[in-house]
Order: C-alpha cells, then sequence, then structure tokens
C-alpha cells in the first residue's frame, strides 16, 4: 500500500463522521430547529452501537442500535422543543450534556473491552485493483452510506417537493402553515434525520474509527459538525467540501509531523479549524446566495397564530 | 428524674460511640488519575495499585479516586476536595499536577502528597516514578530486530524529559541492533485520545513503519497495528488481549509495591517525602510475556532485560551523542539521574526536531 493510498484511506475515515453528523444537523436546521444536541446524540449512538455490537457480535446490529438511539435521543428534543415548545438553544445544549452523562453510565461495563470491527466492504474484483481498488472500493458501508446521504438529502431539498416544504416550513413557518403544511410533523422528521445521522455518526466513531468505547469518544466532534453545517451555508456540496477539507488538513497535520518537519504540533492541531473556516467563508462569499439558502426561522418556537 | 438518666444514658452512649469510631479511623487514601481506569493503560495500573492496598490493608484504610481530571485548575480543585473530605495519603498520578499538588500541599501541611513522575517535592510531598526507559530499551531492541523495514513509528504524548528519555532509549537499544535504524515520532500533545492516537498509528504505518510504540495510554495505536499488519508494543499494561497477533510485549507499571510500603509507612508514622525512582530491579517496571516473536529475539529480549535488572547494563551509557553531534556522556560513563530527570535534548539518529 503506497503512503499516497494510506494516507487517502486515512482521511476518508476521519471526515465521515464529521459528514454523517453534519448532514443531519444540515437537514434539522433547514426545517428551522437549532438543535445543538449533536454531540450528545453522537455519543449515544456510539456507546448504544459499540453495546449492541458487543452484545451480538454483529457490528452491523450495532450500527442499526446506533441510528436508533440518534433517533431517540432527537425525538426527545422535538418533543421538548416542538410541543412543549422550550427554548431550542437550551434544550439542545441539555441533550448534549444528558447524551454525554448517559454515555457515560451505559458505557461503564463496555469501557476497555475490544471491540468488533465493522469490516470493509470486499467487492471482489473491484478491490483488488490496485490503488482505485482500495481507495475506491474498500470501505465500509457508512462511508459510502455518508455520500449516498448527501447526495440523497441535495436531491430531495432541491429537487422533490418534500424539499421545498422543508425549505418552506424553515423559511416561514407561518406562511407554510396557513398554505396547509403540518410545520409539526416536518420538523418531527427532520429532527429524527438528524438525530438517526448523528446515532450513525457514533456509531462510526465506536465501531470502525476505534473499535472500543471509550467515555467522551467523540471529542467534540459534534460541535465540530455544528459549525460545518453554518459554515457551509445550509449547502449539501459545500458541507461536503467543509468535511473533507477539515479531515485533510487533520490528517495532513500529523503527515506533516511524521516526515520531521519543523512545525509546532499544536499549530498543526489547530490548523483544521482554520483552514475549514476561512476557505468556507470564501467559498460563502456570495452574499445572495447565503440569504436565499439560510432558514429564516431557525431557533424560533412554532406557535400556530389562532 | 428519668429524663434525666436518660439524657445522662444518651449522652454516655454517644461519647462512647464517638471514641470508638475515632479509634477505629480509617486512614483515607485519595487518588487522582488523568485518564479514566477504563484506559487499560497508565490510569488502570494505578487502578491496580489502590486496589492492592485495599486488599491488604483493607481494614485500616479506605481509598477513594477521582479520574479523568484535566491537568489544571481542575487539578488543585479535585486535590483540595479530596484533602477537605478529610484524605490523608493523596496520590496525583499525572506529570501535570507536579505544581497544583505543591499548591495544594502547602494549605494542607498534615496530608502527604505523592506526585508520580514530577520533580518537585516539598515537606510533605514525595515524588515516585519507574524507570520506564529500561523497558524502553529492550522494545527498541525487539523492534530493530523484528522490523523489515527498518522505521518504526513512535506516536508521543507531550515533549516533557519524561517521554523524551523513552524516545532516546528505544533507539538506543535500536541501535545496537541496526545502527540505521529509523524513527518516525508524532506528538498528538494528549496523553488519552484515542482517535487522535489511531490517526497518527494510520499515517505512521503509511509512511512505513512497521513497529508502533506509544508513550500514550489508549489501546488504539496498538489495535490499528493490529488491523494493517503492522507489530507493536502495550503501553503501561498488557495489552495482549486487544492484539493478540501483534503485541510484542509491553511494559508494565506496577505500582502496588510502593503503594502498599507507602501506606503503611503513613499508618506507622515513619512516612517521610522521598523521591523513588523503581525500575526492573524493583519490580516497579516489569514486561510483559514476549509474544508473537522468533526464540532467539525473545531470549535476546530475556537477556537484556536480566543484565539491566542486575545492573550490569544501563540503557544510558557512554559515549552517548546528542543529535547535534556533541558528546553528552564520555565513554564507560553512565548517566545520572538529575541529566536524565531533565532531558530535553535528541540522541544522535533521531531525525526531526524535538519540539520545545
Amino acid at each position: 500500500m503506497s503512503a499516497l493510498e494510506a494516507v487517502i484511506l486515512t482521511i476518508i475515515t476521519a471526515s465521515t463522521p464529521l459528514l454523517l453528523a453534519a448532514i443531519g444537523e444540515l437537514v434539522t436546521e433547514r426545517s428551522g430547529v437549532l438543535n445543538l444536541g449533536v454531540e450528545g446524540m453522537m455519543i449515544m449512538g456510539a456507546v448504544s452501537g459499540f453495546a449492541a455490537a458487543y452484545t451480538t457480535h454483529s457490528a452491523l446490529l450495532g450500527v442499526g442500535a446506533g441510528l436508533l438511539a440518534g433517533v431517540g435521543m432527537s425525538l426527545l428534543f422535538a418533543f421538548l422543543t416542538q410541543t412543549l415548545m422550550t427554548s431550542q438553544v437550551a434544550t439542545g445544549l441539555s441533550l448534549t450534556l444528558l447524551g454525554l452523562g448517559l454515555s457515560g453510565m451505559i458505557g461503564e461495563g463496555f469501557t476497555g473491552l475490544p471491540g468488533i470491527k465493522l469490516e470493509a466492504l470486499n467487492i471482489p474484483f473491484l478491490s483488488d485493483i490496485p490503488f482505485i481498488g482500495p481507495v475506491i472500493f474498500g470501505h465500509d458501508i457508512l462511508v459510502y452510506g455518508s455520500l449516498f446521504i448527501v447526495a440523497g438529502v441535495a436531491y430531495v431539498l432541491f429537487c422533490t417537493r418534500l424539499g421545498l416544504i422543508i425549505t418552506a416550513v424553515g423559511g416561514n413557518h407561518h406562511s407554510a402553515h396557513a398554505l396547509g403544511y403540518k410545520v409539526l410533523r416536518v420538523r418531527y422528521g427532520c429532527i429524527a434525520f438528524g438525530g438517526a445521522c448523528s446515532g450513525l455518526a457514533g456509531a462510526y466513531l465506536s465501531l470502525a474509527y476505534t473499535p472500543q468505547w471509550i467515555e467522551n469518544m467523540s471529542s467534540g466532534r459534534g460541535w465540530i459538525a455544528l459549525a460545518l453545517v453554518v459554515f457551509s451555508t445550509w449547502l449539501p456540496k459545500r458541507l461536503l467540501v467543509g468535511a473533507y477539507l477539515f479531515g485533510t488538513v487533520w490528517i495532513m497535520g500529523l503527515y506533516v509531523q511524521a516526515l520531521g518537519v519543523d512545525i509546532p504540533s499544536q499549530l498543526l492541531s489547530s490548523l483544521p479549524y482554520l483552514v475549514t473556516i476561512v476557505a468556507l467563508i470564501i467559498i460563502s462569499g456570495n452574499k445572495t446566495l447565503t440569504k436565499v439558502n439560510t432558514p429564516a426561522c431557525i431557533g424560533q418556537p412554532f406557535a400556530p397564530e389562532r | 428524674m428519668k429524663k434525666l438518666l436518660g439524657t445522662v444514658a444518651l449522652s454516655l452512649a454517644m461519647t462512647f460511640a464517638a471514641g470508638a469510631a475515632t479509634a477505629a479511623e480509617k486512614l483515607k487514601i485519595g487518588f487522582i488519575y488523568v485518564g479514566p481506569v477504563g484506559d487499560h493503560g497508565w490510569s488502570y495500573q494505578h487502578d491496580q495499585g489502590r486496589q492492592a492496598i485495599e486488599k491488604e490493608l483493607g481494614d485500616k484504610v479506605e481509598t477513594v479516586f477521582v479520574e479523568k481530571v484535566a491537568e489544571g485548575p481542575d487539578a488543585e480543585r479535585a486535590i483540595t476536595r479530596l484533602a477537605r473530605q478529610g484524605a490523608g495519603l493523596i496520590f496525583t498520578t499525572s506529570f501535570g499536577y507536579m505544581d497544583p499538588t505543591l499548591k495544594v500541599a502547602k494549605r494542607f501541611p498534615k496530608v502527604k502528597f505523592e506526585h508520580a513522575t514530577g520533580y518537585k517535592r516539598s515537606k510533605n510531598v514525595a515524588t515516585y516514578n519507574g524507570r520506564f526507559y529500561e523497558g524502553r530499551y529492550i522494545i527498541g531492541q525487539i523492534a530493530a530486530k523484528m522490523s523489515k523495514s527498518g522505521v518504526a513509528g513512535y506516536i508521543a504524548s507531550f515533549p516533557i524529559p519524561e517521554v523524551v528519555m523513552g524516545i532516546n532509549s528505544f533507539i538506543l537499544g535500536a541501535q545496537t541492533i541496526n545502527p540505521d535504524f529509523k524513527l518516525k515520532v508524532i506528538w498528538v500533545n494528549s496523553w488519552f485520545d484515542p482517535g487522535k492516537e489511531a490517526d497518527a498509528a494510520k499515517v505512521l504505518i503509511g509512511q512505513g513503519a512497521d513497529i508502533i510504540t506509544q508513550h500514550t495510554d489508549s489501546t488504539a495505536p496498538l489495535q490499528i497495528a493490529a488491523d494493517k499488519g503492522a507489530m507493536g508494543f502495550g503501553q503501561a499494561s498488557d495489552m495482549i488481549k486487544f492484539a493478540p497477533k501483534a503485541q510484542l510485549t509491553s511494559i508494565v507499571d506496577d505500582w502496588a509495591p510502593y503503594y502498599v510500603r507507602r501506606t503503611k509507612e503513613v499508618l506507622a508514622g515513619t512516612w517521610k517525602a522521598s523521591d523513588a525512582w523503581e525500575g526492573l530491579a524493583q519490580g516497579t517496571v516489569y514486561m510483559a510475556p514476549y509474544t508473537n516473536m522468533p526464540a532467539d529475539v525473545s531470549a535476546m529480549a530475556m537477556k537484556t532485560e536480566a543484565a539491566i535488572t542486575s545492573g550490569k547494563l544501563h540503557p544510558f551509557t557512554g559515549p552517548l551523542y546528542k543529535q547535534d553531534g556533541s558528546m553528552a556522556l564520555a565513554a564507560g560513563k553512565v548517566i545520572d539521574d538529575g541529566a536524565l530527570a531533565g532531558m530535553n535534548w535528541y540522541v544522535k539518529g533521531i531525525d526531526g526536531k524535538l519540539p520545545n
């Protein structure tokens, strides 16, 4: 395996959890809901995924469990913010804290146990092609899943009626309500989708990235995903660029260190954040496009006017 | 009259109870860990030491621990809380707790503190460490023998003397087998970050390293090595069950003898602030079984281990040259502990600059 191959594979592995969590949050925010609980949903996905995979010896069941855990957490958030109309920011932050604490409690008995790895899909003929084989065909289903989800979200948001409805609900929920669209139902659905994706991202961490469970293993990736969604102005294509750019700079920082180049490691650690923010700000320079894509009602609770 | 008798009886009973409680009051021992006990590495081994104290002296002591305490202001808070809760002996198990420990020690002069891997002491602060570099020398030799590419990857945490002496000892051991052995170092700036450690391991392997070793606390690098067909060494505890076919050996910390000894000293009233730096000879450091290697390599390793244990061989024996070419030790001389504890230079043969 050449060095370039190894680097590309590592970049893809590093970027996938960010991409998964961020694309889910993008859909949630497009419908006008700001869910700050991405980190909490992600870590719950990680612990559930690991626990299920360990007890059933099946990584796929673990992925499913992670997804369900994410959905569960997000539905709790949805109930609190949509039906009970609590503050979305406060509830989201509480969800993060709840997730971190609850996952630590659940994971107590699973810490330090050798994990079940989500295996790469070894497509019999294609994976053996030198270079292209491992790089394009040698990944596990969640990597391909993340790319399909991004493509799917882009298609649904911009080419289907459902996408228009979601955008309408996020843009002006009163008008959408007046038109007869079920605002709360749409938001519940988008929140659940966001939760599912965050759960998948968490499951990826504990089943493919580092197959083990350690408390707090999400290490702040949820917050990075949240920032990526905003800086990409809620456009899936830009989100893809942002997530992979972050992963690339992150891995290249380690790569440069291993080559012995004399750049302080702390500076290299901060570069992914700096580079991604700068790049996305430049890409998002078109003010009109930005305004068009910002969900104007984000964070506001919906109470139908009588 | 009945009421008066009753009150007298009650207060007498309470005095006796209080007296009995004070007489049987256990020594409270506190532990501060930098990582989770479940890291199966550094903090796990310290907790094993704590459990050893409980096992041997359980009727006289009561232990309590706080895990995942970040080095810095949080540490001071955690240590203070333990002292306020009545701990008589507190073990702070990470280098970065040095200044917080001293600060709290000043405010609680009756409490005794043991700081691991530090170098500042006071009347009630002792320091203790393990000569892990002895183990590093052995695994350096094994690495040079087992590596086909002649390159090893080292995942390091922070550029403190503790870590630097480990890197130097490793390459010195490797150089006795292969004078051109190459070492690539990645600094992850954390004692415990499985994701980052895993990424570092992948990058190192991608750059040609087929032996991975680490001075960080998770099992992730070894697992990545196993996954990618490389071999590696466990850190602080025996990590064989995480990589049954890839772990060659592990440098295991055994704090139990030291912890039990110091606790007994506190109970007997003979505790004094001291600096203990014990290694293979005293059992504070031991090597996990040599696995996944041919018989001649394990024989060589055991021979080196015996030589170091008996004192015949010291990993840092001259002639020793620094990376810049200057002589660090004259031929035949053995490095002194002070120079080791303050080591901030690479030996010759390591590419790459040591960060500040």
